[in-house]
C-alpha cells in the first residue's frame, strides 16, 4: 500500500503545482492546459481498453456526447451548474454506452474497432441532421455557474481549469487504483489469453462490458470539460478524425501508468500548436513524423523512458 | 515492490517535464514587442490545408500578402495610398484554419496573448466564426470575419469586438430566387442538391423559403443532400434528371462545385435544365469549357467578375493576375475589403491623435463606417453597426467567341436583399421579404 | 420501373467504383494483415499524376484516344513509386508491431504524404476532364450516362477477376496465399516473405493509385480528396470481410446498391448508409460476410 501513498502524493503534488501553475500562467496556456486534461480523460478511457488488447476508433462518441450533454442542458434547459452538467453528460455517456456495449462487448480486434467508429460516425450524421442544434456549425454555450454563482466571462476560463485540475486529480487516483485491482489486471489476462480467463470462472465479455463502460463515462467527462472551456460544441467532436486524435496520444502515453496519460495528452497540445506556429502549411508532417518516431522508438510509450533502465524489467 | 530509486527518477523527469512546460510558457508571450508603436500585427486565419484550402483559403491568403505588401509600401491606389496603417508598418501571423472549433479557439488564444496581434482577419467556417466570436468578448479583442457565411453570428447575439465585412449567406440565396424569378417569370419546377452541413441546409432552406414566398406556386421536386466532399455525385445527377425540374440550385463550393459542374455537363445535365451555382464564380475560367452556357453563377457579392469598375478593383485584378498567374475569385476580394476595413477604422481613430489608437478606439470608428473596397461601398450597417452590407449581384454565364464572361447581370440593391436591422433573416424571409424597399 | 432500373445502373457504377478503391486496401490485409489508411494517399497520387498528365497532354495537341494509357500509366507508376518508398522507407522497420500500431503507422505515413502532395502539386485544383466527355454518353430509360462511367464497370469486373485469377490460379498466387495463411510456415517452406511483402504493398499501391487516376476525370484534383475515400474503403472492406477479394466485391455492390435507393428515394438518410449498412452487417457477422470466424487458441 505504501506504493499507492507515494504515487497519490506524487499526484496531489502535480495538482497543487498545476494550481500555481493555472495562477501564473497566461490564459492561451491554461485553455491548453485544461483541454489536455480533459482529452486526457478520454485517452485513460482507451487505455482502460487498450490494457484489455481492445483499441475503440470511437471515443468521439462519447467526448461528443459529453459536449453536447452540457451545451443542451444549459442552452435549451437552463441547467448551468458546471458540476451538475458535467455529471449528467457522464451518466448519458454511461447509459448509451451500457446500450451499445450489450452488442460491442462480443468485438475484438479491428472488429471491435471498426464498429466503434460506425457507431460514432451515425452520431455524427445525426447531429449534422439536427438543424435545431446547428447541424455542423453547432452552438455555443453560455453561462455556466457553480452552485448558484456565476463567474464573468474573464474568471470563467480559471475556474474551468481548477475544475479540470480537481476532474484530473479524481480520476488520475481512482484510475491508478483500478489499474492495479483484480478487474484491472483481468483486462490484461483477457489481452493475454481469453480462455483460460474464462477457466478461471470469469466472462471475459462481461469484463470488457464494465471497462467499455468507464471508459465512455471517462470520454463524457472530458467532452464535457472541453465544451466547458471553448464555450462551443459542434459535430467534429464525433467525426473519426477526432477519435483517431486519442488513439494518437494513447499510443504515445503507453499503457504503462496514468501519469503518462497526462504528460502525453500535453506533449501533444505543446506539438500541434508549435508545429501549426512553426509550420502552418506542413503542420501535419511534422505530426507524423512524430508518430512515426514515438512508434519507432518509444514502442511501449513515454513511460518506457524511465522503465527502460531498469534492468531485467522487475515490474511486481 | 517498486525499487526505491525509481521515485528519484520520477522526480527527475517530472523536474525536466516541467522545466520544459515553463521554457513554452515563457518563450512564447513576446510582451516585449507589444509596445512597439510602429507596427500593427494582424492575425490572419484561414485553410491552408484541406478541402477549402485551394479555392477558399490560398486565394485570402495571397490576397493578404499582396495587399499587406502593396499597403506597406504605399502603393495602393486612392483613399488607400498611405503607407501601412495610420503610418504603422503591418506584419501578419498566419494561422491554418483546419481542426475544428475547439482547437481553433486554443489557436485564436495563442494569436491574441502570445502572439499580441492587434486584430484578427480570417474564418471562412461559419461554425469556428460562432466559435470564436464569444471567445474575441471575452479577450476584448478587435476581430473581423472576413468570410463565413451565417446570419446566426449578429442576429442570435451582438457582440462589441467582433465585425465581419463580409456578406452573410442569406443574401446569396434570397437573390438568387429573385434573379432566377425575373429571368423565368413562370418558372414551375426547382430542384437542389447542396451539401450534407449547415451550409448546405441553410443556403437551401433560405432559397426555397425565398421561392415560396415570391412565387407561392413553384414546386420542389427533390432535394438532395450529398456528405461534403463526396466527390462522387453520379446517383444525384440520375435522380435529378428523373424529376426533371427547370431549375437546379446548388451552394456547393470549391472541388465538389467543380465535380458537380465535370459531371453534371459530361451527362448533360444542364441541357433544358438552368444551374444557379451561387459560388460558381469560381470555376467559371479554369472550367470555361465545361461550364453549361446559361448557368447562372453567384460570387456570394460583388465581387470577381461582379466588381464595379473602379481603381481599386482595377489594381486588384492586375497586380493579383501578374503575381498569382490567375484572376482574383471572390475569397481574395473579401480579404482585401476587411483589411481595407481596418485600416479605415484605425485610421478614422487616429485621426489628430499621437501613437496607436486603443481598441476600443478602432471600434467606435469601425462601427457604422462606410469604406471603399475593389467592391465598390461597404457599409457596417447591420448588427449595431457590425455586418457589412452591400449590393449583390448574379449573372449568367456565357463563353461566346470562346472569351468567358458573364450576361444578363442584375445588381441588387442592399436593402433588396437583406433584412432590416432587428430582424432575423428567416423570419423576414417567412414574413415575405416585405420589410425592406426593393425597386 | 424506370427509376428502378436507373437505381440499378446508378448503383452498379457507384459499386464498382467503390470495388476499385478497396481492392488494393483488402489485398494488403489480406497478406500483410495491416490497415492501410495510406491507402487514401495512394488514391490522391495516382489523382495527381493522371490529371498532371491530362492537362499537359491536352495542352500539347496530341491524338486525344492514345490519353487513356498514358494517364492510366502515370497513375500507376505514381503508385508504384510511392508504395516502394513507403514500404521500403517506413514500413519495413515497424514490421511485428501490433495490427492496431500498425494503423497508426500508416495514419502517420498519411499524414505526411498529405503534406508531400501538397508540397509537390500545390493546393490549386487539377483538372483532367477531357478523356471523360470523349466517349460520349448512352441514353438508359430517358436518363442520360457518361460511357466513361459505363466502362469503369468494365474495367472493375477487370481488375476483380485478374486479381481472383492471379490469387487462385498461379504459382505465385498460391505462394501469397500460403503467406496469408500462414506466415512463419511459408517462411519455413521457403518462400521469400520479404519479397512478398513489397510485391503486394506495392501492388496494393497501384490499385489504390489506380481506382485515384480513373477517378480523376470525373473530378475537380484537391487536397484531402484521398483522406474522403479512406472511411468508405474501410467500410466495403470490413462489411466484405477483411482480406477477402470477393468480401470487397460484395461488400462494394452492397454499400452502392444501398446508396443509390437511399439517393433516389429517401435523399435525407444518404449520410446514414454506409455507416448503416456497416453497423447492420457487423452486427450479424462479426467478422464480415466472407470471413468465417477462426479457432481460439489456447
Amino acid at each position: 500500500m505504501e506504493y499507492f501513498r507515494r504515487t497519490n502524493s506524487f499526484f496531489a503534488a502535480a495538482f497543487v503545482l498545476l494550481l500555481a501553475v493555472g495562477l501564473m500562467a497566461p490564459n492561451w496556456f491554461s485553455y491548453l492546459t485544461t483541454i489536455s486534461l480533459a482529452k486526457a480523460l478520454v485517452v485513460i478511457g482507451l487505455v482502460i481498453l487498450l490494457r484489455a488488447g481492445l483499441v475503440s476508433f470511437g471515443q468521439g462518441l462519447y467526448y461528443c456526447l459529453g459536449g453536447y450533454s452540457v451545451g443542451i442542458a444549459g442552452h435549451y434547459l437552463q441547467w448551468t451548474d458546471g458540476f451538475l452538467v458535467l455529471l449528467i453528460a457522464m451518466v448519458v455517456s454511461g447509459i448509451v454506452a451500457a446500450i451499445l456495449g450489450l452488442l460491442l462487448c462480443r468485438y475484438r480486434e479491428i472488429f471491435f474497432a471498426m464498429l466503434t467508429m460506425a457507431f460514432s460516425m451515425i452520431l455524427y450524421g445525426i447531429l449534422v441532421k439536427s438543424v435545431g442544434l446547428g447541424s455542423t456549425d453547432g452552438f455555443n454555450i453560455h453561462s455556466v455557474s457553480f452552485f448558484g454563482w456565476e463567474p464573468g466571462t474573464d474568471k470563467l476560463g480559471l475556474i474551468v481549469y481548477f475544475l479540470a485540475c480537481l476532474a484530473a486529480l479524481i480520476v488520475a487516483v481512482l484510475m491508478h487504483r483500478y489499474f492495479h485491482s483484480p478487474v484491472g489486471f483481468a483486462g490484461e489476462a483477457i489481452r493475454e489469453n481469453e480462455i483460460r480467463v474464462e477457466y478461471l470462472g470469469v466472462s471475459p465479455n462481461r469484463i470488457i462490458f464494465s471497462k467499455y463502460i468507464l471508459a465512455a463515462v471517462l470520454a463524457g467527462a472530458g467532452g464535457g470539460l472541453t465544451a466547458l472551456a471553448s464555450g462551443h460544441v459542434d459535430p467534429e467532436m464525433a467525426y473519426w478524425t477526432t477519435s483517431g486524435e486519442f488513439v494518437f496520444v494513447a499510443l504515445l502515453s503507453g499503457t504503462a501508468h496514468v501519469a503518462a496519460v497526462f504528460i502525453a495528452a500535453f506533449l501533444f497540445e505543446i506539438i500541434r500548436t508549435y508545429a501549426f506556429d512553426l509550420a502552418p502549411y506542413n503542420w501535419q508532417m511534422i505530426l507524423g513524423a512524430t508518430l512515426l518516431l514515438i512508434i519507432f522508438f518509444l514502442p511501449k510509450g513515454l513511460w518506457s523512458i524511465f522503465t527502460i533502465r531498469r534492468a531485467g524489467g522487475g515490474v511486481k | 515492490m517498486v525499487k526505491s530509486n525509481s521515485f528519484g527518477r520520477r522526480v527527475q523527469f517530472l523536474a525536466i517535464f516541467f522545466s520544459f512546460v515553463f521554457l513554452a510558457v515563457g518563450s512564447g508571450p513576446n510582451s516585449a514587442q507589444a509596445a512597439d508603436d510602429s507596427k500593427f500585427t494582424v492575425g490572419v486565419v484561414t485553410f491552408l490545408s484541406g478541402g477549402a484550402a485551394g479555392p477558399f483559403g490560398v486565394p485570402s491568403k495571397n490576397a493578404a500578402d499582396l495587399v499587406i505588401e502593396t499597403l506597406n509600401e504605399g502603393k495602393m491606389p486612392a483613399p488607400y495610398d498611405s503607407k501601412g496603417i495610420a503610418g504603422m508598418t503591418i506584419e501578419a501571423e498566419v494561422v491554418d484554419e483546419a481542426g475544428g472549433g475547439t482547437k481553433q479557439v486554443g489557436e485564436y488564444r495563442n494569436l491574441v496573448q502570445r502572439k499580441n496581434v492587434d486584430a484578427v482577419i480570417g474564418y471562412i467556417s461559419s461554425g469556428d466564426c460562432l466559435a470564436i466570436a464569444p471567445v474575441a468578448e471575452e479577450m476584448q479583442a478587435l476581430t473581423i470575419f472576413f468570410d463565413c457565411g451565417t446570419p446566426r453570428i449578429f442576429e442570435e447575439n451582438s457582440y462589441k469586438y467582433v465585425f465581419r465585412t463580409g456578406l452573410t449567406a442569406t443574401i446569396d440565396s434570397v437573390a438568387a430566387a429573385r434573379y432566377i424569378l425575373d429571368q423565368k417569370p413562370d418558372l414551375k419546377t426547382v430542384a437542389g442538391i447542396n451539401q450534407n452541413y449547415a451550409w448546405g441546409h441553410d443556403s437551401w432552406n433560405d432559397f426555397e423559403a425565398s421561392i415560396k414566398v415570391l412565387k407561392p406556386d413553384v414546386e420542389v421536386v427533390t432535394e438532395q443532400f450529398p456528405k461534403i466532399y463526396a466527390g462522387q455525385y453520379g446517383a444525384e445527377i440520375s435522380a435529378l434528371m428523373l424529376k426533371d425540374p427547370e431549375v437546379i440550385h446548388s451552394s456547393f463550393w470549391g472541388g465538389d462545385m467543380e465535380g458537380l459542374v465535370l459531371q453534371g455537363s459530361a451527362r448533360g445535365l444542364f441541357e433544358g435544365r438552368t444551374g444557379i451555382l451561387t459560388t460558381g464564380e469560381t470555376a467559371m475560367f479554369r472550367l470555361a469549357s465545361e461550364m453549361p452556357e446559361g448557368t447562372v453563377l453567384g460570387a456570394r457579392g460583388p465581387f470577381g467578375v461582379y466588381a464595379p469598375s473602379n481603381d481599386l478593383n482595377d489594381w486588384l485584378r492586375t497586380e493579383y493576375t501578374k503575381r498569382y498567374d490567375t484572376p482574383p475569385t471572390y475569397p481574395a476580394y473579401k480579404m482585401t475589403q476587411a483589411i481595407l476595413g481596418l485600416k479605415s477604422a484605425v485610421e478614422k481613430a487616429a485621426k489628430g491623435k499621437e501613437g496607436k489608437p486603443s481598441t476600443e478606439e478602432i471600434i467606435a470608428a469601425f462601427e457604422n463606417l462606410e469604406f471603399e473596397a475593389p467592391s465598390g461601398t461597404v457599409r457596417m450597417s447591420l448588427g449595431k453597426g457590425h455586418q457589412a452590407i452591400q449590393e449583390m449581384v448574379y449573372g449568367q454565364f456565357t463563353n461566346e467567341g470562346g472569351k468567358p464572361g458573364v450576361k444578363n447581370v442584375k445588381r441588387y440593391p442592399a436593402e433588396c436583399v437583406n433584412p432590416p436591422d432587428g430582424i432575423t433573416s428567416v423570419e423576414w424571409i417567412q414574413k415575405g421579404l416585405k420589410q425592406t424597399e426593393c425597386k | 420501373m424506370d427509376t428502378l432500373l436507373v437505381i440499378l445502373v446508378d448503383g452498379i457504377v457507384y459499386s464498382s467504383w467503390l470495388f476499385l478503391v478497396a481492392a488494393g486496401l483488402t489485398l494488403v490485409y489480406g497478406v500483410m494483415k495491416i490497415l492501410n489508411m495510406a491507402h487514401g494517399s495512394m488514391y490522391a497520387i495516382g489523382a495527381y499524376s493522371a490529371a498532371s498528365f491530362v492537362g499537359w497532354y491536352f495542352s500539347a495537341d496530341y491524338v486525344p484516344w492514345a490519353s487513356y494509357f498514358f494517364f492510366i500509366g502515370c497513375a500507376l507508376a505514381g503508385g508504384v513509386i510511392a508504395g516502394l518508398l513507403v514500404e521500403r522507407g517506413v514500413l519495413r522497420l515497424m514490421y511485428g508491431s501490433d495490427e492496431v500500431v500498425m494503423i497508426l503507422v500508416t495514419y502517420g505515413v498519411l499524414l505526411i504524404l498529405e503534406d508531400v502532395t501538397k508540397l509537390i502539386w500545390g493546393v490549386d485544383a487539377y483538372f483532367a476532364y477531357q478523356p471523360y466527355g470523349l466517349l460520349g454518353r448512352t441514353k438508359v430509360m430517358g436518363i442520360t450516362f457518361a460511357n466513361y462511367d459505363l466502362y469503369l464497370i468494365g474495367v472493375s469486373v477487370t481488375v476483380g477477376a485478374l486479381m481472383w485469377y492471379g490469387l487462385n490460379r498461379t504459382r505465385n498466387g498460391k505462394m501469397l496465399r500460403a503467406v496469408i495463411h500462414d506466415r512463419e510456415i511459408s517462411m519455413a517452406m521457403g518462400i521469400n516473405v520479404t519479397r512478398t511483402f513489397i510485391i503486394t504493398f506495392v501492388l496494393g499501391s497501384a490499385l489504390g493509385a489506380l481506382a485515384g487516376g480513373l477517378t480523376a476525370p470525373a473530378l475537380s484534383v484537391v487536397p484531402g480528396i484521398g483522406i474522403e475515400i479512406i472511411i468508405l474503403a474501410f467500410a466495403v472492406v470490413v462489411i466484405g470481410g477483411l482480406g477477402s477479394v470477393e468480401g470487397a466485391a460484395v461488400g462494394a455492390i452492397l454499400v452502392g446498391i444501398s446508396r443509390a435507393i437511399a439517393v433516389h428515394t429517401f435523399p435525407e438518410i444518404e449520410l446514414f448508409v454506409i455507416y448503416g449498412v456497416m453497423a447492420l452487417v457487423l452486427s450479424v457477422r462479426p467478422r464480415g460476410l466472407f470471413v468465417t470466424a477462426t479457432a481460439r487458441k489456447i
